[in-house]
């Protein structure tokens, strides 16, 4: 198995509080991992260590290893900003930046100084398709992305990470806010994005979990309680409290 | 009982809030009626556009002071607009939130300082160090507008600093996520969404700056004359009616409050400009 990211022994403070117990993961390459557990778990927050965007919170600190191909993020030396480039993220509040659709898709290529007008305009294109967004935008790019509707500003923030093309696709509770047909067209989008992304899915929805990842982990009060095939979480888990968690016992 | 009483404090509310409005309506009233008949008399273009303003030859042009008044508030701009939008940036983005909660008040303090001590360090210090490196007589439309510049800092640093504390964190947070940098962020997207908010702060900076008396009688030099360079003694609007005030009589003291119509219409027009640039931040949100 080829893994993307390995993360040794993490454990994560706000301020001395302990968020993040003890987490050992490896997380495969080209797969889907869902990462399910009732809120106030550590979820986003170890979802957020993986692009270090937990750097911006100042009483914050971590101890032990995540190495993405191989290499230490948290390293003195590893370039930040290169690693939001390789490591995307899209939030739980769709929220599209205040400029029109195609300026929020370019806005990383342009970071990364590609100027090449057809070069971005094909990117626009390949993304917002990938994100099944590209239809129903097509006639209108030059209009502002914040008069788009909840569901369509995911996928446009979906399709601005595509945009960058990273390696791994980090989303935080994408669809919690988004009615069931956006939903299932995100889904649909995370199911093709897989064969070219690494991607991790936190969600609240277990049943999410279920239809597309390929593995899942269960995390409980800042602890990593089971990680395995999503299958086999969902139908003979090892631990108690997974079990509890996914038949609905409690969260 | 308790019915009556809530309709009196009503009632008293009601009449402190009218004396506020009442004044500021008896003051426009009282300039407005002292000023206008006299340029009428005069005539409105003789009263702006000469400057030979001789009150014993009966002689009131005012251009050389609308254009003072005019340069000292643009150097005013050009020291402090960048000075504290940079300084709003840095603290609101760069500086964790708990240091900002202490500079920011310790920076509107700044507006506590009386303006005669402004005036007094300008008179002090900043002239003669003019006078010895630039040579002129140091009192002049430089050190006007840097005291001014420093006087109207506060102003625009508080107020740019609560519009880009009011853009949402998840416009910066989606910039970050793509890989921008700070500095890429807020050119990109937080200048973007604070622009409204951050140019209402510039424009009542500016209103602050042409209404500025004291500090300007003190380090402007007061000769009336159109300003060459910088480095020349003006009079402002403002300093000229001030300074005059005291023993003019007649056709002069009228050309004063003339003087004070014109500065009154154009800090009007310059908070209108504010309030509806603030305005339109509001409904936006």
């Amino acid at each position: 198995m080829n893994s993307k990211f390995q993360i040794q022994n993490l454990n994560f403070y706000f301020n001395s509080e302990k968020v993040l117990k003890e987490i050992n993961l490896e997380i495969p390459a080209n797969k889907i991992l869902g990462i399910i557990g009732p809120s106030g778990s550590g979820k986003t927050t170890f979802l957020r260590s993986l692009n270090r965007m937990n750097d911006f919170e100042i009483t914050s600190r971590i101890e032990g290893k995540i190495l993405l191909d191989g290499k230490d993020i948290y390293n003195s030396d590893f370039d930040v900003v290169a690693l939001r480039k390789k490591v995307g993220m899209v939030f739980a509040m769709p929220v599209a930046l205040p400029m029109s659709i195609y300026e929020n898709v370019v806005y990383g290529p342009k970071l990364d100084g590609i100027n090449d007008k057809n070069k971005l305009s094909e990117l626009v294109e390949k993304s917002l398709s990938a994100a099944y967004l590209w239809d129903e935008v097509k006639d209108r790019l030059k209009t502002s992305g914040m008069r788009l509707s909840g569901g369509q500003q995911q996928r446009l923030c979906l399709a601005r990470v595509l945009a960058m093309e990273p390696d791994v696709i980090l989303l935080d509770e994408p669809c919690s806010g988004l009615d069931p047909i956006s939903t299932a067209k995100i889904e649909d989008a995370l199911a093709q994005l897989k064969k070219e992304y690494t991607i991790i899915l936190v969600t609240n929805n277990t049943k999410q979990a279920a239809r597309v990842a390929d593995n899942t982990a269960f995390f409980l009060m800042g602890e990593m309680i089971e990680v395995g095939v999503t299958k086999q979480i969902f139908t003979s888990p090892q631990k108690s409290e997974t079990n509890d968690y996914i038949t609905g016992r409690f969260g | 009982m308790k019915l009556i009483s809530e309709k009196g404090v009503q009632r008293i509310l009601m009449l402190t809030a009218f004396s506020a409005i009442s004044a500021l309506l008896l003051i426009a009233l009282f300039i407005l009626s002292e000023g206008l008949p006299f340029i009428f008399k005069y005539g409105l273009k003789d009263f702006l556009f000469s400057s030979e303003w001789q009150p014993n030859l009966g002689k009131f042009g005012i251009f050389a002071m609308i254009v003072a008044s005019l340069w000292v508030t643009f150097g005013a701009m050009i020291v402090g607009a960048p000075l504290g939008v940079a300084c709003a940036f840095f603290l609101s983005e760069y500086v964790p939130r708990y240091i900002m909660r202490i500079i920011k008040p310790t920076i509107e303090l700044l507006a506590a300082i009386p303006s005669v001590v402004y005036g007094f360090i300008g008179v002090m210090v900043l002239a003669p160090i003019i006078r010895d490196n630039f040579g002129g007589p140091g009192l002049s439309l430089l050190s006007a507008s840097i005291i001014l510049g420093i006087m109207i800092l506060p102003t625009i640093i508080s107020i740019s600093i609560d519009s880009i504390l009011a853009v949402p964190q998840s416009y910066r947070e989606g910039s970050l996520a793509l890989g921008a940098t700070i500095w890429q962020t807020i050119t990109m997207v937080t200048i973007k969404a604070s622009k409204s908010g951050i140019i209402a702060s510039i424009i009542l900076g500016l209103g602050r700056a042409i209404g500025e008396t004291m500090a300007v009688i003190m380090v402007a030099g007061n000769s009336v004359n159109i300003p060459h360079s910088a480095l020349d003694s003006v009079r402002t609007l403002t300093a000229n009616i001030a300074l005059e005030m005291s023993y003019a009589t007649g056709l002069h003291r009228q050309a004063l409050f003339a003087t004070g119509v014109v500065l009154f219409v154009v800090i009007i027009i310059l908070n209108s400009i504010a309030s509806v640039a603030i305005r339109k931040r509001m409904v936006k949100k």
